[in-house]
């Protein structure tokens, strides 16, 4: 899909500029973990507007339900039961791309405009330049994008950038009956966590803070959790995510130092060609090998 | 070219045809290959009918060439042994690399500069295989860290093995006389004498 066209920071395997004559303000999804209770409205809101569907699956014995995130689930509800002090909690996390101001996927893509980033800070796959190598798998840090066994692409939450673009929120924050998912520019997301924040610890969570790790230059999803000291406990939420440095050395340092060092073998060749000539048989052995030969005749 | 009776028989009809079929299963891995890895390049996927059908074959074309890379493997490592001959002519390549090969010390059918290549096209291509079976997503799931090592090995002893085998290339261009050793199997006495001496001496008997 090609919204807003004008408005792009950054676009997979291309290394010139975007256009990037306008600027839009970036816009966050907050999701306010305190405030979930858990009935996936944001799910079936998520599979009604994107319509996919995923398959019906089985129950495999706690709530989460589709299991994981899949090419037709963009958003999954995890549940983890953690004990904590003799106090037992249920914490609930609505999972799916995090949308990272310095998104690994697109890092580690090798096709041309297959993933966008969006000026208002939505990471968006475009199916149809996508090879379906699963790059961005191996670059995401939060593991969230999935390959469909049936076309061979790549998908995840969007964050609805069709809805984004008309001026509407993501499905899933109009669909959220606890107003637990919270939609608008980032600095107005910030503004409001602070005031759950504050809340939080007034009720005794005194390591309540706002999910937007630094890692990867923040994100525009961002969690409220009661446990910001712990985001592991919200079904394994890496506590400092950021681009392994094995995919940064990859799709980083390595791409110019080895094509550099490749022209520089072929141009080596060529020029020492050209400066010491061909490696000929010699005349003295021809005459040599004759001369063997003739006796040989004369046998 | 007419050929002499008296020209030597360096490589036979089965050893030139399972070069040429690793050499071409090379050609259109190092193609698609660099596409994946740097958007320069991205446009050689046109050469295979479009990125995913580059995506969808390159691995499949990996693996036919790791199997005929073992066939060649088993042909000729027992005449690519490291002998002290070649670790003396390895310390003087300078002089053969500078065009003068008068010093040089006498070899056998391989000098040490082309068992040097064959150790390394064999690292590199067990490299290659192995971490690219980590990175076969349509195959294989492997845990995430293993396939940002296997990324990160594929890449380097990619570009690895397209530099030897720009050396390799070039070799045979700058020393006349060997391409046809490849194309139809034989060398010219001569040409065997100059570079290769001792494997002369073994074939001539002189």
């Amino acid at each position: 899909m090609a919204l807003q066209s004008l408005d792009i920071r950054q676009r997979s395997a291309t290394t010139t500029a975007a256009p990037q004559a306008r600027h839009t303000i970036e816009v966050a999804k907050l999701i306010d973990v305190s405030a979930c209770i858990g009935c996936k409205a944001c799910q079936v809101a998520c599979m009604e507007w994107n319509d996919v569907r995923d398959e019906v699956g089985h129950c495999v014995g706690v709530y989460d339900n589709p299991a994981d995130l899949t090419e037709n689930s963009w958003t999954v509800m995890r549940y983890a039961e953690v004990e904590q002090d003799g106090k037992l909690e249920w914490l609930i996390r609505k999972d799916g791309c995090m949308h990272c101001t310095d998104p690994g996927c697109l890092k580690a893509c090798p096709s041309p405009g297959a993933i966008i980033q969006y000026a208002n800070g939505i990471v968006d796959f475009h199916q149809e330049n996508c090879i379906g190598c699963g790059y961005c798998i191996t670059g995401c840090p939060f593991n969230v994008p999935r390959i469909s066994k049936k076309d061979g692409k790549a998908y995840k939450c969007t964050l609805c950038s069709d809805r984004v673009a008309v001026n509407q929120a993501p499905a899933c924050a109009k669909a959220c009956p606890t107003g637990a998912i919270h939609f608008g520019s980032k600095e107005d997301m910030k503004d409001y966590a602070e005031k759950r924040i504050a809340d939080l610890k007034e009720r005794g969570y005194d390591k309540a803070g706002l999910y937007d790790p630094p890692g990867v230059g923040g994100t525009h999803v961002m969690y409220v959790l009661h446990h910001a000291d712990r985001p592991d406990l919200y079904s394994g939420l890496p506590v400092n995510p950021s681009i392994s440095p094995l995919v940064a050395l990859w799709k980083g340092a390595a791409k110019p130092l080895a094509t550099l060092a490749l022209a520089g073998v072929a141009l080596g060749s060529l020029f020492h060609y050209v400066m010491k000539g061909p490696n000929e048989v010699s005349k003295e052995i021809e005459e040599e090998v004759e001369k063997e030969a003739e006796t040989e005749d004369t046998k | 070219m007419i050929r002499d009776p008296k020209d030597l028989q360096r490589y036979n009809a089965g050893e030139r045809a399972n070069h040429w079929v690793v050499g071409i299963s090379f050609i259109l891995l190092a193609l698609s290959g660099l596409a994946f890895f740097h958007p320069a390049f991205f446009p050689l996927t046109q050469l295979f009918g479009g990125a995913t059908w580059a995506r969808i074959l390159h691995p499949y074309v990996g693996v036919f060439m790791a199997f005929f890379f073992v066939l060649l493997f088993l042909r000729f490592y027992k005449l690519n042994r490291m002998t002290d001959a070649d670790r003396e002519w390895l310390s003087r390549v300078k002089e053969m690399v500078d065009g003068d090969d008068h010093n040089m010390p006498i070899q056998g059918k391989y000098n040490g500069g082309q068992k040097v290549m064959f150790w390394g096209m064999t690292v590199c291509m067990v490299l290659m295989t192995v971490s690219g079976l980590f990175m076969w997503r349509a195959q294989f799931a492997v845990p995430i860290e293993l396939a940002r090592i296997g990324a990160v090995v594929h890449a380097a002893a990619g570009a690895v093995m397209i530099a030897l085998i720009m050396v390799h290339v070039y070799a045979a261009i700058w020393t006349k006389g060997t391409i046809r050793a490849m194309w139809y199997g034989t060398v010219t006495r001569a040409w065997a004498k100059q570079h290769h001496r001792a494997w002369y001496r073994q074939m001539t008997g002189r």
